[in-house]
């Protein structure tokens, strides 16, 4: 704890500790976030007056403390409700840690303060029953209505071999589906107005056009949607769980495939984290690789919301044509990685192997074939005045609603804030190169269009820059933790095999530490939140994914236009489900 | 020469297997122009697509919805069906080969692919769900509008021709075809044609990425099939429609030497189905390129600028027909 002391507690916190009294205390975490533990009566009070210079709500979810062993200078608690906060102005995040205890998992909520909180504590409610006193509707969000447990207790059973078998009888089938009645006042819509019978339509979960399973309840008055109800959960694999439950090792498989569009982008902010609880230095040409991978994968994503995006307004063709284009870097990144869409290939401490002969040739192909073909459907789609019309001045928010409700990524920055995490917080060595971050200024579904399209042109920029200068060297790190280690080494020093043998088999030990990163993923700020308690696998994963909150926005930016309008609002949000339900 | 009835045989078996026909072609063009291949596996060139498609549709389960309109339901593919095909009765493929001509050709075409559309209505109202419910609504909705200036947009050729008859129409185009003067008249009839066949981009009845599927959702089997052969008439028709008013029917375009060896009859087939042909692929084109318009956009596109230009097309025709018969 030597170490520990010699860190110096960030300002911000001697700041709070002036303006809410001597209980607040610090705690230390190898991210660098200043992480305060608030006592659960001062909580709303505290973050109303956090709310001005921290102005957006990032995550909010909880621990479950009640077993786990390294716990040196933090408050006694059997669930901590942490919220994270970010500041633009500062460029600085805070970290707000709640305590209770087991016998009274009671905590207000502050759906008073940020309306975006409302899922956040519901999923909390859902996976730990941490209860949210003065919530608007603290139902389960993820796992269905009739649900026994809360899956991230320590207590719950973490495979299906643990419980006794599932049978469904008449009686349950029954209450299953008398749970499934649509009743329009539960889900806060009324059936009739002054002068109208309003119509129900159950969007979902299987529509051509919700891109997965996911469901909105609309309340219509004509073709006009008067209030729209996202229902989600129907994608939820339990991810969060998986983590306590795999090693560190073993579990970057399951990240790809949280934003299955994103490929390796997902390994970027888990192993990130690992490597900055062990202690491990990424080499450059690791990191290079890893920037160059991770800019074909945005390519790959935004190409393919460009195609859907044309086909939910009723273009038909470009999907085929970004299809081709996909397929082409797919045949790149299965010769760089043999994987196409989830290759799971970072590894903690790296990557999984070198880049192979004639990769750069590959590549280089590819980005001189790119930018014509994007001129193209420049020409066939953003300029179509029937698209322009479809999707100028529909579904529009503004920045500071942007923030309100934690919307980040290309949605964020069609409104005109040009907040990039690879300009911003540059990880990974995204510092080291040349790009700008496109931004629109209106807000609505076409200035996502166009923002997203300026992406995959600055993309291709970042993956040249990276093609003509990648450094030589190991692409793995000379670290005990990496894993598994350098091929190489592995066959010459027995040290490096014993090392091989444990971290493969028993897996890499990480010490007790928490630790979040995040990064600017396809769809917006993806961030892992990792604790560990000195051993083999996670105490807790926490994985925050953009997609969350911007499904929450869809009420409010789609009241007042027409069905078709939602589905063009849909398709513009861009998401896919696993990265919403996890 | 009049071949009357018996052309009854020719016309249907042709309509029916241009419409299939179609059904492959579409896919092979679309495939074409979106750098994929379409069905190539069944039979040279993928051709036995269709037989394979048939055979398919024919054994499906024809379920009718326990929640629909029971008799409604079934008689509505039926009746789009029906409606195109009676209307191809008024066309005249060639000098004299048609099915009946009617001296009121033209409106007969008009009361029957209004009476298709009826069908698309009809099944949206009686699947009693909500997709279809909307899909009916807009079906509706747009043929309401459509109707009146799908009507108003020929009135200026039969101001030209004096008469509502087909073979007449195509006769007085001898000297120059009436896609000329009727330039306005071609454009609001070629977007009312699309619009009663409801394609794309003007297929909001059944919008499958908002509507999934809108009207026929409930369909199943060969009623479904039905629809979709319904649907492939309509471009037909409206493409054999356009060619009859506005681009000459079945005659040559004028600096051409006849072909001797097909004899007159048969040439006329000859250029009227390539006309045709050429008004099908571009209705393909239509659907490859471009994006679909929100309902209200298309209901005020029709309103206010569509029948607009129909009413002004047809009174400067009028004022034109009288003026030469004054001075004539």
């Amino acid at each position: 704890m030597a170490a520990l002391a010699e860190i110096p507690t960030p300002p911000v916190v001697a700041e709070l500790e002036r303006r809410f009294g001597p209980e607040i205390q610090y705690q230390y975490t190898v991210d660098g976030i200043p992480t305060l533990w608030v006592s659960r009566d001062q909580l709303v009070d505290v973050m109303r007056q956090l709310k001005p210079d921290y102005p957006m709500l990032f995550d909010i979810s909880a621990i479950d403390e009640r077993v786990r062993e390294h716990r040196e200078g933090q408050p006694s608690s059997d669930f901590t409700v942490f919220y994270h906060l970010i500041s633009f102005e500062r460029n600085e995040d805070l970290r707000i840690k709640v305590a209770l205890a087991e016998s009274d998992a009671n905590i207000p909520s502050i759906t008073s303060v940020w309306p975006a909180a409302n899922w956040y504590e519901r999923e909390a409610y859902d996976m730990f029953g941490v209860n949210f006193s003065d919530h608007p509707n603290l139902y389960r969000i993820l796992t269905p209505p009739l649900w026994e447990g809360h899956p991230l207790t320590k207590d719950h059973p973490a495979r299906a071999t643990e419980m006794d078998p599932f049978r469904m009888n008449d009686e349950i089938l029954d209450a299953q589906q008398e749970e499934l009645r649509f009743v329009p006042e539960e889900w806060g819509m009324s059936k009739k107005a002054k002068h109208t019978d309003f119509m129900f339509l159950n969007l979902g979960p299987n529509h051509p056009s919700v891109h997965g399973v996911f469901r909105i309840a609309l309340q219509l008055d004509g073709e006009v949607v008067v209030d729209a109800v996202p229902d989600i959960g129907y994608h939820h694999r339990g991810a969060e769980k998986m983590g306590e439950r795999q090693s560190w090792h073993t579990y970057i498989p399951y990240t790809d495939r949280i934003d299955y569009l994103g490929g390796v982008m997902n390994n970027l902010p888990y192993v990130m984290a690992v490597e900055k609880m062990a202690g491990i230095e990424v080499p450059d040409r690791a990191k290079m690789i890893r920037i160059m991978m991770a800019e074909f994968f945005r390519i790959s994503s935004h190409l393919l919301f460009f195609g859907t995006y044309a086909q939910d307004v009723g273009q038909m063709s470009p999907v085929f044509y970004m299809f081709v284009d996909r397929e082409r870097l797919f045949t790149i990144i299965e010769a760089i990685t043999g994987g196409r869409m989830h290759p799971m290939w970072f590894r903690i401490g790296g990557v999984m192997q070198d880049l192979p002969d004639g990769w750069d040739t590959m590549v280089r192909d590819f980005l001189d074939y790119l930018p014509a073909r994007l001129d193209h459907y420049d020409k066939m789609t953003t300029t179509n005045s029937i698209l322009k019309k479809r999707s100028i001045g529909v579904g529009q928010y503004s920045t500071a609603e942007a923030i309100e409700w934690g919307v980040t990524g290309p949605g964020l920055r069609a409104t005109g804030c040009d907040w990039d995490l690879r300009k911003k917080r540059p990880y990974s060595g995204y510092d080291q190169l040349e790009f700008d971050i496109p931004t629109a200024n209106n807000g609505d579904v076409y200035d996502r269009c166009l923002v997203r399209i300026e992406e995959i042109r600055q993309s291709l920029r970042i993956i040249r820059q990276c093609l003509d200068n990648m450094p030589s060297g190991p692409y793995k790190a000379f670290h005990p933790q990496t894993t598994p280690p350098l091929r190489e080494r592995t066959m010459e020093d027995i040290e490096t095999l014993i090392q091989h043998f444990l971290n493969v088999s028993w897996g890499p030990v990480i010490p007790p530490s928490e630790c979040c990163t995040m990064i600017e993923a396809t769809k917006g700020w993806n961030s892992y939140y990792l604790i560990s308690d000195g051993g083999t696998m996670s105490y807790r994963t926490r994985i925050r994914t953009p997609s969350f909150p911007h499904l929450q926005m869809i009420p409010l930016i789609s009241r007042g236009f027409f069905v078709a309008d939602l589905i063009a609002i849909l398709a513009s949000i861009d998401f896919v489900m696993a990265d919403v339900d996890r | 020469m009049d071949y009357g009835w018996i052309m009854i045989v020719p016309v249907l078996g042709g309509a029916l297997a241009g419409a299939a026909m179609l059904i492959w072609w579409e896919r092979r063009l679309l495939g074409f122009w979106q750098d994929r291949l379409g069905p190539n596996r069944v039979g040279p060139f993928g051709l036995l697509q269709i037989v394979a498609d048939i055979v398919k549709l024919f054994t499906k389960d024809d379920w009718v919805p326990p929640f629909a309109d029971r008799v409604v339901f079934i008689l509505a593919p039926t009746a789009i069906m029906a409606g195109m095909l009676m209307a191809f009765a008024v066309v005249p493929f060639g000098p004299g080969l048609h099915v009946i001509d009617l001296n009121i050709g033209l409106l007969f075409f008009l009361a029957m692919i209004s009476l298709a559309v009826y069908g698309v209505l009809l099944g949206g109202l009686s699947s009693n769900n909500k997709y279809s419910l909307l899909g009916g609504l807009r079906s509706a909705a747009q043929m309401v509008t459509y109707e009146v200036f799908m009507g108003l947009s020929i009135m200026g050729v039969v101001l030209l021709t004096g008469s509502f008859n087909m073979s007449e129409i195509v006769r007085a185009q001898e000297d120059v075809w009436f896609v000329v003067p009727q330039i306005l008249g071609f454009f609001v009839f070629l977007l009312a044609g699309i619009a009663e066949s409801h394609r794309l981009p003007f297929d909001l009845p059944e919008a499958e990425h908002e509507l999934a599927g809108g009207f026929h959702t409930e369909y199943s089997g060969m009623k479904f099939g039905l629809i979709m052969v319904g649907e492939y008439l309509g471009v037909i028709l409206v493409s054999a429609m356009i060619t009859t008013l506005f681009f000459g029917g079945w005659l040559a375009p004028g600096f051409l030497p006849p072909i001797s060896i097909l004899g007159p009859e048969l040439e006329g087939v000859f250029w009227f189905s390539l006309k045709t042909t050429f008004f099908v692929c571009f209705f393909v084109l239509l659907r490859a390129g471009i994006p679909r318009p929100r309902y209200d956009q298309l209901m005020s596109l029709g309103w206010k600028i569509l029948l607009p230009i129909t009413l002004i097309n047809l009174l400067a025709t009028g004022a034109i027909a009288l003026f030469i018969a004054e001075g004539g």
